[in-house]
This record gives structure tokens, C-alpha cells and sequence, in this order.
């Protein structure tokens, strides 16, 4: 039987599983805030450049012996300073990520292979592995999500303003160019936890696919932003609770429910500007 | 003896804008140089010129996003610093991404204080009550929840109408509001523009590269070309002795039904877009 009831009420009482719940719940929260926007800049594809690196950096720190969480934290965070050096020109940006992903793809694929430990630990960089977190990973994974959210609270209207209409966001006064940078920063940071929870290949069903389903629905950045905060807390958490009695890898089930929400959520938008 | 006009030769400051003996060149190009001008509260001052002439580096001054290379420059009786609230910008129209997360009421709200830090939770309802007002006297009300990307080029520019003037500004800037719009949505656009100056002494500064659409409104003119420039009312600049003199080629100014045209130079009409964000 796919789902069990009994075995799933088991296996939540697990110190090992309610840890992964809660690192799922501080992820969901951060990707459905930053995701917004990351949808709104067209930064999709930054994103899953940044996640790969957020995964070069965690296998480097698993060969070295270090946090797993601190190696995809600076990986990421390079990734986007990276990305922002070398693609300062929007023509130019595209190529540049397609470049860079590929050569921190192999490097982490050559540390894997230099890494002598379990291989579970290396198939939870690329798909994710939250049943495995660590109490130390996870209190790097909070005090970042605290790092983002409290950055994102400070920053929200320059970066909407920035974000949505940056020719008069410039005119007003606001730094648009320091912003690009600095949310390039959260993003990776944001990037980072996700890969420790759903991997680095499927970090866009948390950051991505909610913020563009809330869109869909909605055209207030305000609700937008509340409605991607849920549906990626249902995504993850609910994705995590029904792997739980199967043993199926959590990033199936998350990225199943994100898309999902995904798909409905485009058919009632569809309907709603009918109407219009 | 030199030709060097000293400070205190120069005429007394007085106005929204000034600008004393103010010079903009980069490099060995100099876009304009001994530029003494006073723009009053209430005054729609057109700026006119082919491009290149620093229409939208003057802008660019203005909101100091550029600094001049000489001279000296007030606006709302301040030097020009960055995020200046007393400015209301208005760009050329370009349209909004149509699956933007953005409602008409949002556009706005973004110009009351879409330039502070925080989210802003203090004062919510007071902000609301200004954003609604701004959209009501641009006739905006009645899309303001509609998705911003939806909308029309004209209705568009009017929400930017509303954006511009939500913070209370005393200096108005606009650069080529009126750019890719039909005459009827002209027509709305630059009579909102006006209404507001006559009724809060807001000096209006309008780069156009088309006089005709704002004629009615148009107070004085600075008319730009190649580093030389005029300042004084439409009859007195757009003539086609002034003209011709600014061009450096015979220009001729043919006035048909209250409109002027301008025959014989090139670039003398153009339609290319522009922006302060792009040239920096």
C-alpha cells in the first residue's frame, strides 16, 4: 500500500522526522517570499544556476568534512555574486548562467566521485534528503532563513519598486543597481536551503512554481506573496508527510503537489480573465 | 578682461528649478554649457531639441542621477540629491509586462513610498485614503484593481500621471510623457499635467520632440541643439530666425491652424525612445 496511516503516524513521532518537517517549514515560508519577485525579475533560470552551485558547494563540503549547510550556503552565495559580475548586461545574462551551471555541475560531480562516504549523502544533494538533516544544518538552515526574511522585511518596497518599474524606481531615488545585488545574495542564500531539503535539481518546484501559480490568481504582490507562502508550505510539508509510509524520495511527492497547484491555479486564472 | 561671467553677475535665483551657468559634457562633447534657467511654481516649461541635444541628461541632472560638469543647480531650493520628494517623474510611456503581479493601485502606491526601507505597516490606512485620491483625479478608479499589464498604453500613462503627483511634488518632470499615445489619450494626459500645476503651483518640466499636442499649456521653451540653446515663449523661439540660428541651416517655421511645424532641418523631428535609465 502506497499510503498508510498508521505507519505515517509512527514515523512522524521521529526526532529525525519532525526535524526534517521543521526545516521544510522554514524553507517553504522563505521560498514562497522571495519567490515573487524572483518570478517578477525573470530570474527562473538564475535560480537553477545558483542551485547547482548551492550543490557544488554542499558535495566540496561533504568531501572536506564540513556542514553540508555551510558548503551550499557559499556556494550559492558566490553563484550570485558570480552571476552579477558576469552578466551585468540582460543579453548577456542568459548565457552566462548556462555557462557557469555547467562547470559547477561537473565540479560537483568530480568531488562526489573523490567523496568516499555513503552514497545516499550524494543522491541528497541532487534530490534531497530532509529525513537526513542534521541539528547543526538546521540551525544554519534557520539562522539563514532568518538572515533572508529579515533582509526581505527591510527591503521589500525599493525591491518591488525596483523589481516592477525600474526606470522610475531610479528616477525616485531608489539604488536599483545595489538592490540587483543584494537580492541576488538572498536568492542564493534562499537557494541554498532548498537544496538541502528538496535538492539541488528541484529547488524551482519550491521557489518558482508557487510564486508563478500565485501570479496566475492574483496581480497583488501583497497576496501573491501569501499565496505562494501557502502553496509552498503545502508542497513541501504535505510532499514530505506522504513519503514518509512509502520511502518514496521526498522530491517526488513535492514537486507533484507544487505542480499541481500549479496547473489549477492556471485553469482558474484562465477562467478569471474570461470573465475580465 | 575675460568673457567669464562671474557668480555675482548672474541673476538671482528664484523659481522651482535653477540653473546658473550649468555645463554638461562628456568627454570633449558638450551637450550644454553657461545654461542659466529659472522655471516658477505653476510655469510649463517645454524642453525641445533633436536627440542627443541632452534633453534626458538635463532630466538626469534634475533627479541627480549626473552630476553637472559646471555650474550649479537648485531644484525645490536644494541642491539635486538622489530620491529628491519633492520631484514627481513621469517616463515615456513603454508598456507593462502583461502577467506583471501588479495592480493599477499598486503602480501608485510604489510613488508615495515605494522608495522606503521596511514594510511600511504604520500608516496603512492613511496611504490608502492618497492612493485612492491620486487615482481618482486621474479618473483611475475605476481599473485600479485590474492587473496593471492589462491596461491600455493611455490608461497606463494616466496611472503614471497619478504616481508622479501622489507624493505632492513642487517639480513635475516629464520626459516624452506623451511618446507612442493617441491624440485623445495626449490630449488626457497633458490636460492632467496641467490641471495639477494650476492648482498646486507645480512647475511642469516636459521634454517633448513635438511641440504641437502641449502648445496650449506651454509657458516658455528651451530649445536645445548641438550645445546651443534658447530660452523664451514659443513666439519668440520657435521662429524661423531663431531656428535656423540654433540649427546652423535655413529652417522654416510654418505655423498652420495655432500648430507650428518646423520644416528643414534634420532631426529636427524624431521619434526615437529614450530614457534617463538607458544613456548612463
Amino acid at each position: 500500500m502506497l499510503f498508510d496511516l498508521a505507519e505515517t503516524a509512527d514515523l512522524l513521532a521521529l526526532d529525525i522526522v519532525q526535524r526534517a518537517l521543521v526545516a521544510a517549514a522554514v524553507l517553504g515560508l522563505v521560498a514562497g517570499v522571495v519567490g515573487p519577485l524572483v518570478v517578477t525579475r525573470k530570474m527562473s533560470f538564475a535560480v537553477h544556476g545558483t542551485s547547482e552551485l548551492a550543490f557544488t558547494g554542499g558535495a566540496a563540503a561533504l568531501l572536506l568534512g564540513v556542514g553540508v549547510g555551510y558548503g551550499a550556503v557559499l556556494g550559492a552565495v558566490l553563484a550570485a555574486l558570480l552571476l552579477g559580475l558576469l552578466g551585468r548586461r540582460d543579453t548577456e545574462r542568459d548565457s552566462v548562467i548556462g555557462a557557469v551551471l555547467a562547470f559547477g555541475l561537473g565540479l560537483g560531480v568530480l568531488f562526489l566521485w573523490l567523496y568516499p562516504g555513503r552514497a545516499a549523502n550524494k543522491m541528497g544533494l541532487l534530490v534531497g534528503q530532509p529525513i537526513g538533516i542534521q541539528p547543526t544544518d538546521l540551525w544554519v538552515l534557520i539562522a539563514c532563513a532568518v538572515v533572508v526574511l529579515v533582509a526581505m522585511a527591510l527591503l521589500y518596497r525599493p525591491l518591488l519598486f525596483a523589481s516592477v518599474d525600474p526606470d522610475v524606481a531610479l528616477a525616485r531615488g531608489v539604488p536599483t543597481r545595489t538592490l540587483n545585488w543584494v537580492f541576488a545574495v538572498l536568492v542564493g542564500m534562499a537557494t541554498a536551503l532548498g537544496v538541502q531539503v528538496v535538492g539541488a535539481l528541484l529547488v524551482l518546484s519550491l521557489m518558482i512554481t508557487p510564486a508563478a501559480a500565485a501570479a496566475r490568481v492574483t496581480a497583488s504582490p501583497l497576496r501573491a506573496t501569501l499565496l505562494a507562502v501557502a502553496f509552498a508550505e503545502v508542497a513541501v510539508l504535505g510532499g514530505i508527510v506522504l513519503s514518509l509510509a512509502p520511502g518514496v524520495p521526498v522530491s517526488a511527492f513535492v514537486t507533484a503537489i507544487s505542480f499541481a497547484i500549479y496547473v489549477v491555479c492556471r485553469v482558474v486564472g484562465r477562467s478569471r480573465n474570461r470573465v475580465v | 578682461m575675460t568673457a567669464q561671467i562671474s557668480a555675482a553677475d548672474r541673476p538671482t535665483r528664484q523659481g522651482a528649478v535653477s540653473l546658473r551657468g550649468a555645463r554638461l559634457a562628456y568627454g570633449d562633447r558638450v551637450l550644454w554649457d553657461e545654461l542659466d534657467l529659472d522655471v516658477r511654481p505653476g510655469e510649463f516649461l517645454a524642453v525641445l531639441g533633436p536627440n542627443g541635444s541632452g534633453k534626458t541628461s538635463l532630466m538626469r541632472v534634475l533627479l541627480g542621477l549626473q552630476p553637472l560638469s559646471g555650474g550649479t543647480v537648485e531644484v525645490a531650493g536644494a541642491p539635486p540629491g538622489r530620491g529628491n520628494r519633492r520631484i514627481g517623474y513621469i517616463p515615456q510611456q513603454r508598456a507593462l509586462d502583461p502577467a506583471l503581479t501588479l495592480r493599477g493601485r499598486d503602480l501608485v502606491g510604489l510613488g508615495l513610498d515605494g522608495h522606503r526601507w521596511g514594510l511600511g505597516l504604520r500608516g496603512r490606512a492613511r496611504r490608502r485614503e492618497r492612493v485612492a485620491e491620486a487615482l481618482a483625479s486621474v479618473g483611475a478608479t475605476e481599473y485600479a484593481d485590474t492587473p496593471a499589464g492589462l491596461l491600455s498604453g493611455g490608461e497606463q500613462q494616466r496611472l503614471r500621471v497619478a504616481q508622479a503627483l501622489v507624493g505632492d511634488p513642487d517639480v513635475l518632470l516629464c520626459d516624452e510623457p506623451l511618446l507612442s499615445l493617441d491624440l485623445a489619450h495626449q490630449r488626457v494626459v497633458s490636460d492632467l499635467i496641467d490641471a495639477r500645476r494650476r492648482a498646486a503651483d507645480t512647475a511642469v518640466l516636459f521634454v517633448t520632440h513635438e511641440i504641437n499636442p502641449v502648445l496650449p499649456l506651454v509657458d516658455r521653451v528651451l530649445y536645445l541643439v548641438d550645445g546651443r540653446f534658447r530660452v523664451g515663449t514659443p513666439a519668440e523661439v520657435m521662429t524661423s530666425a531663431t531656428l535656423s540660428e540654433l540649427y546652423r541651416t535655413t529652417v522654416e517655421v510654418v505655423r498652420v491652424r495655432g500648430q507650428i511645424h518646423v520644416v528643414g532641418a534634420q532631426g529636427v523631428c524624431e521619434d526615437q525612445a529614450h530614457h534617463v535609465a538607458e544613456d548612463a
